[in-house]
């Protein structure tokens, strides 16, 4: 029975104890205490109205006086790399991919990435610790984006891209993002290395905007509901260098688990955190005995573009500059609806739940140098790598094979660089004229063109250490132990189950069956006989 | 009523586990070598390593049976002539209703033939198997012994025609021994019981 009384009041309490809750939540809001031992928001030299990027930059040095001379020294700012053993000059600045080619020419468009403010020709200062961006790596708002075409700038008035389309890329309120710094996250890292190539996926295939919020499915160590780690879990090191490196790639950790005190202090390979013998000890310990030839990623990725982004498998220039009937740029889609011609870029092909492709790799990566000969009667390797089984550095690793067609230097046999981007009528982007973009590019690049241009195929290896699978998930041993397994192409060495030797197995089956035969007939002579001595 | 037991319960239960562990190594091993599939890659290595140390442990109690038992000069090769009246007989005689040269007591329960067969399985054979297995499960470890230079195929390939020799001797064992006793399987009826039927 409900009285009168008891019903009116317990509205009444219900209303007093959400009160309550709502007054509990915001006095434990106001007492939240922050990792980070600085508010940046109490900051006086961050409460004033930025107008540009530098502006914001200049105000973070006067407290982080090192900052700038430290990005200074690393390949995120440099796009420079020289290879320790091999000399080569190595990073962004020259080599060419089977992508958008080179940066030579096209900064302003290549440099939406760099990690600085200004780079849109070969005049820029790489002394200027102002024109370090600090932002791009350190926001926590999501609002800091930089625009496409300006030169490592976000927007500083609401502009579209692409240019007079209506997306509409908005200026970031830059006292707001200045006094929101933090780490930096996936979001961060994944502005840039989410999109290269140009788009979201396009280049590497283990990262592209899925990995911003994974699923355990998709990367069990960067699980936004377990591990949650982010991408400087991993790659981190002191003073705003970051470990890792796809020049110098390290392909197998003997350090094993990195400790104060011990091991090599770099924290992106799989051993450092997991070890030389990472599975449990079992009968046979096979899984473990496979670390010194097998790395990690190669049975822990079993697939990848696995989050629901496609990547380019496929990208070739030679059909690049059609038009429509009417004179217009042509733009047509898959079935899946996947972009596969544009007018500026050619044809392309995408791949979504990929197999990698697998190799011998000792981490010693050599780049097709501009300057260096190709064979046009054959598939050009942009990058080719040391390593064998008879290698001790080496181990067999997954990777992405970028496979495309893109302009050479017909008379040189060179590899070319393009001059794409630019309101100039040299840029391939205005004029269509393969013939005035080598030449423009080529001759910023120092380089000799012949005049003369063909199109060669290209790969490109794209060694894979993302979107690792939870254990469950990892392959098993006979998608490799088997006939026409995935290591089937993979020479110099006996594997069982995918190896014999035809020979012995010929002679060894006709033994068996010729001992069967040959019990068979004694048995019906000796039958036979009885029955005649009868 | 007088029994000849001519396999102690040690011998019978040696024999029948051994032949249910080479049955299970033959299919996990045929398995890993990719003649089909049945388990699984993984956990046919993990049966057949299983197994493989199951039966060297069985082996060392039989070698340790059969020296201080003295039974292992049931193994010893017997003289030419008689080898090679055996030999004869089961060539010819077998067919002819002769009578079997051999003539079997305690001491001597396994006519030349069968002696050497059974010497040749696990002095020649077994041990192929054996050691290309051991390397195979301890290739990691090729570099500590100074065999590094051995290739992984050369070890697969002795392993693999131990196989072979294994699975040829299975239907010549399972013939001779089920259908050349006087009576109808009492070879197999000695191996389970011990003791000889016919005396019964």
């Amino acid at each position: 029975m409900c009285s009168f009384k008891s019903c009116t009041l317990r509205p009444f309490i219900l209303l007093q104890f959400i009160s309550f809750l709502i007054v509990g939540v915001t006095l434990e809001a106001s007492e939240e205490i922050i990792s980070s031992t600085a508010d940046h928001t109490k900051f006086e030299a961050l409460q004033q109205t930025f107008s540009s990027g530098p502006e914001v930059t200049k105000a973070c040095l006067e407290c982080h006086t090192e900052a700038a001379r430290q990005i200074h020294k690393t390949k995120h700012w440099n796009w420079r790399f020289t290879h320790p053993e091999t000399g080569e000059k190595l990073g962004k600045q020259t080599i060419v991919n089977n992508f958008c080619g080179a940066i030579e020419t096209n900064y302003a468009r290549c440099t939406s990435c760099h990690i600085g403010y200004g780079w849109k020709d070969n005049s820029f200062d790489f002394s200027s610790e102002t024109n370090v961006d600090c932002l791009v790596c350190h926001d926590t708002t999501g609002t800091y984006k930089k625009f496409p075409t300006g030169a490592g700038h976000p927007p500083y008035v609401d502009k579209p891209f692409p240019p007079k389309s209506n997306k509409i890329w908005k200026a970031p309120d830059l006292s707001q993002v200045a006094q929101k710094v933090g780490k930096s996250s996936r979001k961060t890292c994944g502005a840039c290395h989410f999109y290269g190539g140009g788009g979201d996926g396009i280049k590497h295939g283990d990262l592209d905007s899925s990995m911003t919020n994974p699923k355990k499915s998709l990367d069990v160590h960067m699980d936004t509901e377990g591990l949650d780690f982010t991408c400087s879990t991993c790659h981190q090191k002191d003073g705003h260098d970051v470990s890792g490196s796809r020049y110098v790639t390290q392909a197998k950790d003997t350090q094993g688990i990195d400790v104060p005190g011990r091991g090599d202090n770099i924290r992106s390979t799989c051993e450092s955190c997991h070890g030389l013998k990472p599975h449990a000890v079992t009968i046979n310990n096979k899984l473990n005995d496979h670390t010194n030839k097998v790395a990690c990623v190669t049975c822990h990725i079993p697939s990848y573009a696995r989050g629901g982004r496609p990547t380019k498998t496929w990208w070739d220039w030679s059909t690049a500059g059609r038009m429509s009937d009417e004179g217009k740029h042509i733009k047509t889609k898959d079935a899946q609806g996947y972009v596969n011609y544009v007018t500026k870029k050619g044809s392309f092909e995408w791949g979504e739940n990929l197999i990698p492709e697998y190799a011998w790799f000792s981490g010693n990566i050599r780049y097709k140098q501009l300057d260096e000969k190709i064979d046009p009667n054959n598939i050009v390797a942009i990058n080719t790598f040391a390593g064998s089984y008879d290698d001790p550095d080496a181990r067999i690793w997954p990777f992405k094979v970028m496979r495309g067609r893109q302009p050479y230097d017909k008379g040189n046999n060179t590899l070319v660089t393009t001059h794409l981007f630019g309101k100039d009528s040299d840029a391939y982007w205005k004029s269509f004229d393969w013939n005035r973009a080598i030449k423009a590019a080529m001759q910023a690049s120092n380089a000799d063109y012949s005049g003369e241009y063909g199109f060669i195929e290209t790969t490109y290896h794209w060694p894979l250490a993302h979107m690792v699978s939870p254990k469950e998930e990892a392959l098993d041993c006979e998608a490799c132990h088997s006939k026409q397994g995935r290591l089937d192409k993979l020479e110099g060495f006996y594997m069982p189950g995918r190896d014999s030797y035809y020979w012995v197995d010929l002679i060894g089956w006709l033994a068996v069956l010729g001992t069967l035969g040959g019990v068979t007939m004694h048995g019906l002579g000796r039958l036979l006989s009885k029955a005649k001595r009868r | 009523m007088s029994q000849t037991y001519y396999f102690s319960l040690f011998e019978r239960l040696w024999h029948w586990s051994q032949a249910v562990l080479i049955f299970g190594m033959l299919i996990t091993g045929f398995e890993i070598h990719g003649v089909y599939r049945l388990l699984g890659f993984e956990r046919a290595i993990d049966l057949h390593t299983t197994m493989a140390w199951v039966l060297i442990g069985l082996w060392l109690l039989a070698l340790f049976w059969h020296t201080t038992s003295g039974e292992w000069r049931q193994y010893v090769p017997s003289d030419p002539d008689s080898m090679l009246a055996s030999v004869k007989y089961y060539a010819v005689g077998i067919f002819l209703g002769a009578p079997h040269p051999f003539h079997r007591r305690r001491a001597e329960k396994h006519n030349p033939v069968q002696r050497m067969v059974y010497l040749l399985l696990t002095m020649v054979i077994t041990p192929i198997i054996w050691i290309s297995g051991l390397l195979y499960l301890f290739y990691q470890y090729w570099t500590v012994i100074g065999i590094a230079d051995v290739p992984l195929g050369f070890v697969a390939v002795v392993h693999t025609i131990g196989a072979f020799a294994m699975l040829c001797f299975i239907p010549v064992h399972l013939y001779m021994s089920l259908t050349t006793s006087e009576k109808p399987f009492s070879y197999l009826f000695e191996m389970i019981v011990g003791h000889d039927a016919n005396k019964n």
